[in-house]
């Protein structure tokens, strides 16, 4: 009961503040830029050579306020937002007018959460065994290499190196398609379905396992360096114990618990990575969505997309929290 | 200068120094360029490199390469706009957090952390997209550093919490030293280092950011950034059409710069933090 009052509690509660800071700072912060989306779309109506009347643009103009929520005083709006976040009802999307954005969300998130699961992992994984590894033997000349390899592709951002696998992998060997994975409506799970979506999401998975793997693996290779250094370690080596058990039994463990609670904080920013390699390889999912949103001036969209990351990430946060005991005994046992 | 030539025997600094001084003086190039930057058809198009046009022209009828000159520098100006002000927010609230604790602290903290979980780059998008028409070279780096402080604050408070608990704290205030003194005499030196790595970092972070907006279309495009020029590259299908020319120019710069920027800063803190130096010497003397 103790570690659901002092643990469990505490954590649902941050993730529900998370989630109503984040949206109450969605509801604010476009007001505080001062500019008036309904202004926007009706520009961009005109420009694309509508004329349209007075009445016409105050009729239009009294519709649009309705549809983003910005009737009545500013309390008011704010407590319709919240009615509408909690239905899942962002209105219609404009660039694929009447289609709602909740619908259009609902086709697009899964893609975004399968790549952001897999490459999160596989690059969490990957980086802190290698990371070991190499930290562990940090006076061998392979971890040297590795180290300088590393060191030219960490600070190089996500669109970049995109771009670079892009041109390198689908333009100049086209071993993979340049993107342009179309979404039916209704999918049949077949082997040939299966193999598809690998090779679309081969490059996609491949950009952030590699940006991801190489910064976890610096993280634990410093951490490795200094775990090595403590006393219990040096004891298990007077001690004779064999070298692979003291790395996996004795430094790893110790090693990976500061990694898995800044993998908990690093989220909402590999979730931005995820949105922008989507970007780069036109992979079905809600950076797609997004870029399409934000070239046609679809405010809804935008509104509904940030709405509902900001939750994914909240609730991958709780998940990984919730995971955390079960790794460190000491939470588990107080 | 003893630091300095401490620095230069770290080759990641020296190549970091070569690369940024070679890319400054490519900016500084614009200067001179024959060229407007944002006139289109002054050249013939889509040539590939020649000796009358060493990185080829576009399809916009540009030179590739005084283009380059162009975009590196108003990268560069975005990014330090960026990286500036948005310091000055990160040392006033690490400041002010880390001295004063208490509520202050938590607030300010709390704050802090809420920019850090929710996905900012959705909300910067959010903004930019209110703001497309006025997002010109100062206001995209005057947005940037409006996102950019909250994980540098943070740095700067625990340093400053460190510093709080030494016992020069005390005797200071013990001799009647004001806050104001206190904080900028004794503390500004001790984080100065510090203030400066993150600088780096946060510069990289900002040209980054400003190509993810470009290719959104959320700046002014017709002014040349290092994101505006992929941006067009891809618009016009360079890749494709195999103009290779042109969107690697722009490409290769960034990786240059990025890698240039964030090479410095981890000697830098490398050099900051000296247990690392002492494996570091250990580990070249052995």
């Amino acid at each position: 009961m103790r570690f659901v009052r002092d643990y469990l509690i505490p954590r649902v509660l941050q993730y529900l503040l998370v989630i109503f800071c984040g949206i109450t700072a969605v509801f604010f912060i476009p007001r505080l830029a001062g500019q008036n989306p309904i202004l926007e779309v009706i520009a961009q109506i005109q420009s694309q050579g509508a004329s349209l009347d007075p009445t016409a643009v105050k009729s239009l103009m009294e519709t649009l306020q309705e549809l983003y929520g910005l009737k009545g005083s500013l309390f008011e709006q704010y407590l319709t937002t919240w009615r509408r976040i909690l239905t899942l009802d962002f209105g219609p999307s404009f660039f694929q007018f009447p289609t709602p954005v909740s619908q259009l969300l609902r086709i697009y998130l899964p893609w975004t959460i399968g790549l952001f699961v897999t490459s999160t992992f596989l690059s969490w994984f990957l980086g802190n065994v290698v990371g070991v590894v190499a930290g562990y033997f940090s006076e061998k000349s392979w971890s040297k290499i590795l180290d300088a390899i590393v060191m030219v592709i960490r600070p190089v951002p996500h669109y970049i190196l995109g771009v670079v696998l892009l041109i390198l992998f689908a333009y100049v060997w086209q071993f993979f398609p340049a993107g342009g994975l179309m979404l039916g409506r209704r999918t049949v799970f077949n082997l040939q379905f299966i193999l598809t979506i690998l090779r679309y999401s081969f490059l996609p998975a491949l950009t952030l396992t590699i940006l991801g793997g190489v910064a976890w693996f610096q993280q634990m290779k410093l951490l490795v360096q200094s775990v090595k250094r403590e006393d219990f370690v040096q004891y298990a080596c007077v001690g004779g114990i064999k070298e692979k058990t003291i790395v996996t039994r004795y430094v790893l463990r110790n090693a990976m618990l500061p990694q898995v609670t800044q993998l908990a904080l690093a989220l909402g920013q590999v979730f931005s990575g995820v949105l922008i390699v989507e970007m780069v390889f036109s992979y079905p999912g809600m950076g797609l969505l997004l870029y399409r949103a934000v070239t046609r001036g679809d405010y809804n969209l935008v509104m509904g997309i940030t709405v509902l990351s900001i939750i994914t990430i909240a609730t991958a946060v709780l998940i990984l929290d919730l995971l955390y005991p079960l790794l460190d005994p000491r939470i588990r046992h107080r | 200068m003893e630091a300095l030539r401490e620095l230069f025997r770290d080759y990641r600094f020296a190549v970091g120094f070569v690369f940024l001084v070679a890319l400054a003086v490519l900016a500084f190039l614009s200067f001179f360029s024959p060229y407007d930057p944002i006139k289109r058809l002054q050249v013939p198009r889509d040539l590939p490199p020649s000796w009358e046009h060493i990185l080829g022209t576009n399809s916009k009828g540009q030179d590739v390469f005084w283009e380059a000159t162009f975009a590196i520098r108003n990268s560069l100006i975005v990014a330090l706009i960026a990286g500036l002000v948005s310091r000055v927010v990160a040392v006033l609230v690490g400041f002010l957090s880390g001295y004063k604790g208490g509520f202050i602290d938590r607030i300010l903290m709390g704050f802090a952390d809420g920019f850090l979980v929710i996905p900012l780059f959705l909300i910067l998008v959010l903004v930019a997209m209110l703001l497309r028409e006025a997002m010109t070279i100062v206001n995209t780096g005057l947005l940037l550093a409006f996102f950019g402080w909250a994980w540098d604050a943070r740095t700067i408070r625990s340093q400053i919490l460190s510093l709080r608990e030494r016992e020069f704290t005390q005797t200071s205030i013990l001799s009647g030293n004001g806050t104001m003194n206190l904080v900028v005499k004794e503390y500004l030196p001790f984080t100065t280092p510090l203030i400066f790595s993150t600088l780096i970092s946060n510069i990289a972070w900002a040209i980054g950011m400003e190509i993810v907006l470009a290719i959104l279309g959320l700046v002014r495009l017709e002014i040349p950034t290092l994101g505006t020029t992929i941006q067009w590259a891809i618009t016009y299908q360079a890749m494709l059409l195999g103009y290779w020319w042109w969107i690697s120019t722009p490409v290769i710069l960034t990786i240059l710069l990025l890698v240039a920027l964030y090479w410095l800063s981890v000697s830098i803190s490398e050099y900051l933090d000296p247990r690392m130096r002492i494996q570091r010497i250990g580990a070249r003397s052995s």
